[in-house]
């Protein structure tokens, strides 16, 4: 048998302390030891994204990442994004544009969108539509979601604020 | 779905990671990324009693510029090198295939050591490895090995690396000067992979006669290969349409092709041959 393990993440905004199997999915770290369950689980094979959660900033399927390897790390969840007195652009998207259905694939498709725009504050529509290849929706067809992401980019360059969220980490450098 | 159990271990030298490896006797397994390991374990296709992680591992990160290439650490993540001006500039077509891997969630997380490593026979990587004549360099139990893509990539799944070692990092050359790359791909609708993947890099002289040609092929063998057949092609010929309508006949004769359940024997044939030439067409066009 694997022994528990430490770990330490600062999960939107604030540090928790976990006691977890090795092989534990940082998605179950976040739905059934933290109670955020805003993080869905929609496959076995990390082809749908509806787990994708923020890892110091870049957008990563929490069910293809073990919790310890995110140990010290800092994560952000759906929940950290906004609430409903103070959307973050792309959830205002996602509202303004009709971005959802079911709203199942809703949480990653925005954490991949946070994640795309990031690195892209202005993407063509092309871009769009590659940046969200790692979602899948069933319901939406992708048309909405694709204004929705439009509108988050639209809206951000004209507050001229960066889509980041708080616990966003550095890029990558050479 | 969830793993079986094994033990965690996060490492921060290299030494520290082949000493486990050679403790743990064959059980243990280096974790990079985890884009190729995980999933399998999840599907408990792969049972490793140890992970070993060696993405804290400072020596094994980043892209430095030599005289005759880029050397890029293994643990350089898809989305770095895709993203990487010198890669850019330098290895045009490895930046491509980069950003044709997956999809954006996992070129944050997966890395070129492990893509390689991984050698599954689908990835975008060894293509353009063997088109800039890649050299592997790997730390042993006993020292420093230097391997040549050609000699890495043994089968699927297979590669030349020997037992409890650790990929530090690939060179690859920059081509002769006035080169042109590009990597082609034919992704699976589904998974993504490459049904077929082409890497081309061609250089020809002030009279458009071809000087230089490597073709590295993947997806469509049981391993990527060279397209010997088509470099002996161009070479020494004007770089035209009609050179390359010629030489694109050979691209599948220097690999096992073997049709499976995504696509026929013959198919993939044709699909190595019609993008063998839109790959050439694509540089001829530059
Ligand atoms: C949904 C999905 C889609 C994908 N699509 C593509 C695609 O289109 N094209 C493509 O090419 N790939 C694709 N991949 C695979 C992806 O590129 C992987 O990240 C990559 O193949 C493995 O890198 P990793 O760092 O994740 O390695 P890991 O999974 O951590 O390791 C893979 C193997 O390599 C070994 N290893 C890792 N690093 C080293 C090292 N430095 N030295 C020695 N051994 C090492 C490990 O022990 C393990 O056996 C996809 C993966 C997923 C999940
Ligand atoms: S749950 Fe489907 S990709 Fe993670
Ligand atoms: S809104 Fe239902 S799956 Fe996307």
């Amino acid at each position: 048998m694997s022994q528990k393990q430490h770990v330490t993440l600062t999960v939107n905004g604030v540090k928790r302390s976990l006691e977890v199997e090795p092989r534990q999915l940082l998605v179950h770290a976040l739905r059934d030891d933290l109670g955020l369950t805003g993080t869905h689980v929609g496959c076995d094979t990390s082809q749908c994204g509806a787990c994708t959660v923020l890892l110091n900033g870049e957008a990563v399927k929490s069910c293809t990442t073990l919790t310890v390897q995110a140990d010290g790390a800092e994560v952000t969840t759906v929940e950290g994004l906004g609430d409903m007195n103070d959307l973050h652009p792309v959830q205002e998207g996602f509202w303004e544009k009709h971005g959802l259905q079911c709203g199942f694939c809703t949480p990653g498709v925005m954490m991949t969108a946070v994640g795309l725009l990031k690195h892209n504050p202005n993407p063509t529509e092309e871009e769009i539509r590659e940046g969200l290849e790692g979602v899948i929706c069933r319901c939406t067809g992708y048309q909405n979601i694709v204004r929705a992401v439009q509108y988050a980019a639209q809206k951000t360059s004209q507050q001229g604020t960066a889509v980041e969220v708080a616990a966003a980490g550095s890029g990558s450098e050479e | 779905m969830i793993s079986s159990t094994f033990e965690y271990e996060r490492v921060s030298t290299v030494a520290e990671a082949i000493e486990r490896l050679q403790a743990a006797g064959g059980e243990a397994k280096l974790l990079a990324g985890g884009h190729s390991l995980l999933p399998m374990m999840k599907l408990r296709l792969a049972s490793p009693g140890k992970l070993i992680d060696i993405s804290a591992v400072q020596e094994l990160h980043g892209i430095v510029r030599e005289p005759d290439g880029l050397v890029v650490g293994a643990l350089t993540t898809h989305a770095h090198v895709a993203s990487s001006p010198m890669v850019r500039e330098y290895l045009p077509a490895l930046a491509q295939a980069a950003s044709k891997v997956g999809d954006l969630q996992v070129r944050n997380r997966g890395t070129l050591g492990g893509n390689l490593s991984h050698a599954d026979m689908a990835s975008d990587l060894p293509a353009v490895a063997l088109a800039y004549e890649a050299e592997v360099y790997v730390v042993t139990m006993d020292g420093e090995e230097t391997l040549q893509a050609e000699e890495f990539f043994l089968g699927p799944l297979l590669t030349a690396m020997p037992e409890n070692s650790v990929m530090r990092s690939v060179k690859f050359r920059t081509p002769p000067s006035g080169s042109k790359s590009v990597y082609e791909k034919v992704p699976h609708p589904a998974s993504g992979y490459a049904v077929v993947g082409i890497a081309a890099v061609v250089a020809v002289n002030e009279d458009n006669v071809v000087t230089h040609a490597r073709i590295g092929i993947t997806g469509a063998a049981d391993v990527a290969y060279r397209a010997r057949g088509v470099e002996d092609a161009l070479i020494g010929k004007a770089f035209t349409e009609e050179a390359i309508q010629s030489a694109a006949v050979y691209a599948s004769d220097d690999g096992m092709i073997a049709g499976d359940l995504y696509a026929s024997e013959a198919y993939r044939r044709q699909l190595c041959k019609v993008h063998t030439a839109r790959a050439l067409r694509k540089l001829l066009a530059q």
